[in-house]
Order: C-alpha cells, then sequence, then structure tokens
C-alpha cells in the first residue's frame, strides 16, 4: 500500500493525516488531560470560571504556591488507604493469571491432541460460556457462598476469576498449540514418553508465545473487572475497580473528586506500561481469533 | 490422545468451568422460580385483667423452621418473571387497552423498568455496533497509508481506550463532559447556553454513552481490520487501477469485500459484547436517564436487600437475550467444523 500512498493527491493525503490525528486527539487527550488535572485542585479540574485554570492550575497555586500538587493523590493513597486496593488487585491477578493459565495450556493442549467428536462439542460449549455477561452469574454465586462463607475473601474471587476466563484461554490455546505441528510430541511418545512427559518435555519449551499472549488477556479480564469484585469481595478485600466505585458514593458528598481522579490515574498507569511493552502481543492475540476466522 | 489421558488433562479446566459457569446458570434458573419464604404470622390473643385484644406477630421459630426445611423459597413458577419489575404483563394489557396511539403505548411501556432497560440495551448495541465498525474501518485505511514508524505510535495510542478498565474509562470521559469540566464548558460555549448540562438531559446522556462505547471498542476493530489490509490482493488493486478505477471505487470494490468476513466477525463479537453494556452507566453516574438489562441485575444485588430473585430472573432473560445474539456465531462455527471434517 505504501506505493498507493506515494501517488495519493495532495488533498487525500492532508485528509488522511488530518483524519489520524483527530483520531490521535480522540484517543490519547482524554488520558492526558486527566493525569494533567490530577495533579490540581478540584476548583482547577472543574472549572467554572475559566476552563484554561485547569492548565495554569491558578486555583492550585493560590492554595500550595506551586502549580502542581500532589494532594489528590496523598488523599485517596493515604488517607482512604488506596494502597491495600492496589496490593489486592495485584494478588487477585498474579493467581488468576497462574492459575487459568496452568488450567489453560493442560486443557488447551488436550483439545488440539484429540480427534474425537467430544473436543468440538467442549469448545461449543466453551464459546457459549464466553458469551455469558458474568454479571448473570453473580446472582447464582452468593446463596452458596453466603452458607459455606466464603464470601467477601479473595481466594474464591480468584477462583470464580479463573472459571470465567477459562473459556477464552482455552479458545485462545487451543488454536495457538494446533499450530505447533504434532510430529514433535509423537515422536517423544514413540520414543517411549508419557502423554504428559512429551508435553512437559517437547511442548513445554516451545509454547511461551502463545502462553504469553494468553497470559496478558487474562491479566487484563482480572485487572478491569468490576461486576464480580464489587459483588464478591468484602469493604476491606476490595480491589481497585470497585474501590473506585465506592470512592464515588463518598467524595460526591464530600468534594473530594480528586481522591477519585488521582485513583483513577493509579489504575491507569500499569496499564499503560503494559500496552507499551506487549503492544505487538496485543495486537496479534486480537487479531488471532480473527484472521482465523 | 486416548480418552483417558484427555480425561485427565482436561479435568481441572473442565471442573472449574462446570463448577463455576454451569453450576452457578442452574442455580439462577432455580433461583428465579423460587421466591423467599414469606414470615409465618400467627394471630395472639393476649387478654388483661379488662379486656382481650388479638395481635398478628412474627412467628420466629416456625419461620426459621421452614427456611431451614426449605431453603429455596417457594416456588412460584414465572410469578418473578411475569411481576412489574420483570416483564410487566398485567401492565402492559393494561397500557395497552389504555392507549389509543403507539406512541403513547410505547411512552407507558418505557415508565416499566425492564422495557426501560431493554430501551436503551437495543439502542445501545444496535448504534454502537455499526458505528465502531465505520470508525474502525476508516482509521484502519488511514493508518495504513502512513509511513512505518509513525503506524507503532498511532497502535499504541489507538489501544489505550479499549485496554483500560471500563469502569474507569468511562469516568475519565464523564469528568470532561460534566457541565464543569473542560468538553462540557467547550459544548455550552458552542450551544451559547451556560446552563447546558448533559447530566440532567437523557437525550444528551444517550448520545454520551453512545460516544463513549464507540470509543471503547473502536480500537478493537481498528486493529481487526488493519492486520486484514496487510494480506490485501496487491494484484487486484493493480488490476483495478490500470482499468481506471478510481481511489473511491477500489476501496469500494476491492478492500471492502476482501474484509467482509472480519467485518462480520468484529459485528457478532461487538453485538454480544455491547449487549452486556453496564460500566458505563455506573461510570456516567446515568441510572436516572438510561438502564440496562445488566445494570438492573447489579442494582438488585447490591444493596441491604438483596433480591436475588428478582436479579436471577432478569439475569436468565439477559442470558436469552445473548443466547439470540450468539446463535448465527454458532451456525458459522458449525459450518466451519462440518468443512473440516
Amino acid at each position: 500500500m505504501a506505493s498507493t500512498a506515494l501517488r495519493a493527491p495532495r488533498s487525500l493525503r492532508i485528509a488522511t493525516y488530518g483524519f489520524v490525528v483527530f483520531w490521535l486527539i480522540l484517543a490519547a487527550f482524554p488520558f492526558l488531560w486527566t493525569l494533567w488535572g490530577s495533579f490540581k485542585v478540584e476548583l482547577d479540574f472543574f472549572s467554572i470560571a475559566d476552563w484554561t485554570n485547569a492548565i495554569t492550575g491558578a486555583n492550585t497555586e493560590r492554595t500550595y504556591g506551586t502549580a502542581f500538587t500532589g494532594a489528590g493523590y496523598e488523599g485517596a493513597w493515604i488517607e482512604e488507604e488506596f494502597w491495600r486496593a492496589v496490593i489486592n488487585t495485584f494478588i487477585v491477578c498474579f493467581f488468576v493469571v497462574i492459575t487459568s493459565l496452568t488450567f489453560g495450556t493442560l486443557g488447551g493442549y488436550a483439545l488440539s491432541r484429540s480427534s474425537f467428536r467430544y473436543t468440538f462439542w467442549l469448545l461449543i460449549t466453551a464459546l457459549i460460556f464466553r458469551a455469558m455477561p458474568p454479571i448473570t452469574l453473580v446472582s447464582g454465586y452468593l446463596l452458596p457462598f453466603f452458607e459455606w462463607n466464603v464470601w467477601g475473601i479473595l481466594p474464591t474471587t480468584i477462583i470464580v476469576l479463573v472459571a470465567i476466563n477459562q473459556p477464552f484461554t482455552l479458545w485462545m490455546l487451543h488454536s495457538f498449540f494446533q499450530n505447533i505441528p504434532k510430529e514433535l510430541d509423537e515422536s517423544a511418545k514413540v520414543d517411549g514418553c508419557t502423554q504428559f512427559q512429551a508435553f512437559r518435555l517437547v511442548i513445554v519449551p516451545v509454547m511461551w508465545p502463545g502462553v504469553i499472549t494468553t497470559g496478558l488477556f487474562s491479566f487484563l479480564l482480572a485487572y478491569n473487572d468490576f461486576a464480580v469484585t464489587s459483588m464478591l469481595l468484602s469493604e476491606s478485600n476490595r480491589t481497585m475497580v470497585p474501590e473506585i466505585a465506592a470512592f464515588l458514593g463518598t467524595t460526591y458528598t464530600e468534594g473530594n473528586v480528586m481522591f477519585a481522579v488521582a485513583a483513577v490515574v493509579s489504575a491507569t498507569a500499569p496499564l499503560f506500561v503494559l500496552v507499551m511493552f506487549f503492544q505487538r502481543q496485543i495486537v496479534s492475540g486480537l487479531t488471532a481469533g480473527a484472521v482465523k476466522g | 490422545m486416548k480418552h483417558r489421558t484427555f480425561f485427565w488433562f482436561f479435568l481441572p479446566t473442565g471442573l472449574a468451568m462446570l463448577l463455576f459457569i454451569a453450576a452457578p446458570i442452574v442455580s439462577v434458573v432455580l433461583q428465579s422460580v423460587f421466591a423467599p419464604h414469606e414470615a409465618v404470622l400467627e394471630t395472639v390473643e393476649t387478654c388483661t385483667p379488662f379486656r382481650c385484644s388479638e395481635e398478628t406477630a412474627i412467628n420466629q421459630e416456625a419461620t426459621r423452621a421452614l427456611r431451614e426445611e426449605r431453603p429455596l423459597g417457594r416456588f412460584v413458577g414465572l410469578d418473578i418473571y411475569l411481576d412489574r419489575g420483570h416483564l410487566a404483563v398485567a401492565e402492559v394489557a393494561e397500557a395497552w387497552r389504555s392507549t389509543d396511539s403507539f406512541g403513547a403505548f410505547f411512552s407507558e411501556l418505557g415508565d416499566l423498568p425492564f422495557y426501560r432497560a431493554m430501551g436503551f440495551t437495543l439502542t445501545y448495541t444496535f448504534t454502537v455496533t455499526p458505528l465502531l465498525i465505520v470508525l474502525g474501518l476508516m482509521i484502519a485505511l488511514a493508518v495504513n497509508a502512513l509511513t512505518q514508524w509513525l503506524k507503532g505510535i498511532v497502535i499504541f495510542f489507538s489501544l489505550l481506550p479499549m485496554i483500560v478498565t471500563p469502569l474507569v474509562g468511562s469516568l475519565i470521559l464523564f469528568w470532561m463532559i460534566d457541565n464543569r469540566g473542560v468538553l462540557g464548558n467547550f459544548l455550552s460555549w458552542v450551544v451559547g447556553d451556560p446552563d447546558l448540562s448533559v447530566k440532567a438531559s437523557t437525550p444528551l446522556m444517550w448520545i454520551a454513552l453512545i460516544v463513549y462505547g464507540v470509543w471503547h471498542a473502536a480500537p478493537f476493530a481498528f486493529v481487526v481490520f488493519y492486520a486484514g489490509l496487510q494480506t490485501l490482493p496487491e494484484d487486484q488493486i493493480e488490476a483495478a487501477q490500470i482499468d481506471g478505477a478510481s481511489r473511491w471505487q477500489q476501496v469500494r470494490y476491492i478492500v471492502v469485500p476482501h474484509l467482509m468476513p472480519l467485518v462480520t466477525f468484529v459485528a457478532l463479537i461487538q453485538l454480544m459484547d455491547n449487549f452486556r453494556v453496564f460500566e458505563p452507566i455506573v461510570g456516567f453516574n446515568a441510572a436516572a436517564h438510561a438502564t440496562s438489562l445488566s445494570w438492573i441485575i447489579f442494582n438488585d444485588m447490591s444493596g441491604e436487600t438483596r433480591q436475588l430473585s428478582a436479579a436471577a430472573a432478569t439475569s436468565v432473560m439477559t442470558i436469552i437475550g445473548v443466547a439470540i445474539l450468539l446463535s448465527p456465531v454458532l451456525v458459522r462455527t458449525w459450518r466451519d467444523f462440518k468443512g473440516k471434517t
């Protein structure tokens, strides 16, 4: 396409660049704006008098002497103990990713190596489960969890998120394992390995690219979840997203919106870093399902 | 692979899905046909030296015994589905009889929580999906014409709206369109009305939610279409150019047909994902103007009185809705499978 682009008339090229710039502003400006505004006081970030205050920080300077202040972050992280939610989030994400990858690689490998008809039906079932909105399942969890006294703690949420993650993980890893030639582990079996040994010694060393891509999406699912974590975690065990939602309830009345703004920026930062390092894997993961149909 | 080996490999993931997806679905369906027990009332006659009076009191012991005996509650069949909070059959019939035009009938329907939520959910699903496909396609075509090093940067920033936590993303936009935020200020300056507030107006709130939906999902369409553009048949384009096809004709007759399978894929996935719209309504604090099925479920379950039966009934109806949207995907997968064997 580069060759056609070179021959494009000037007006079309300007229109193209204009459109890309427009989209970039649309995509990135809200984040930059909120990041910048999170270091201001509320009167600047939500300015009735003059919107340029949000850029210059006139009221921030009047209150703190400088145009930037970490007051929002201090309030969120220390006063409201947002650090607890951050730790909880990383505990949940870590265990969800590890467990769902372990379960998913075993299951996905088995599905890709078995040629019986039931593998198809298992995959179809997984597809149906993948389409279920998680929130529709939550009312089914609550009664048993209350009954067994396991509601509100992190392990329960981790297991539930792992299970919700499985259908997607299975599909991703299934199609990934199908691209690894069957001859590899079959020759290992001829040499006397059991199926599990063949998996461990031959497949495990070459599966990491697919596993990392799948792991990224498992991480995102656990990190971004709101429906499950907000319904299944008690107040003291909340992760970041339900904690931010809880901030809104209290802060709108107390006039501490800037706490929520700082918390939102804090929750976005890890995702920013993630995209920076794993852009290639994310793109390939998104397109994997599509291009194969 | 032998059945036995397959079983052990598949056991952990199968068990997880069975216990935490399949079993809850059964449990949700059961809950939706059972209502909590009403307290057992008994009439006690208390006599004082002067007169006797009858009092109705809750018999705690009997109530507890009944709850323990049948923990699911009392069987009510489809009553919960038909009550005012859900399908509201009686109210709909009443509205049908008492109104004389379709407009009036639909406005009566809009007052019932389920139909109100359904109205927004369907509007959202069927406006956001086509819009995001068009926007994604435009971005893909534009980015494809850029030089190599620019592409990386543009893709990086394009991924952000999609990767960001939906609740966080909607909050970020919501703070900007607040009437004291930068976009809200800008809008009231454009309209020339200093009191313009998105929060106070239902149509503006719907537009804001739809804008969020497109903003959030367009990157997905963009990435998929961009990958598809990399496999564009170069020779067909050249042939079309020789035949004197204009740039627009090349896009219309070669690029779009080439991407058509991907458009179907994105449309099917996004219809299902948009149907479960939930976080933006919480983030935008929009419940007064727009509700969705997922939001109703969440609202029933949260708070002190967890109305699990009501939530379960809405859940079952949401699952049915998703199943309808999912059926074309299943048919497609089935055909692929048939084609392979």
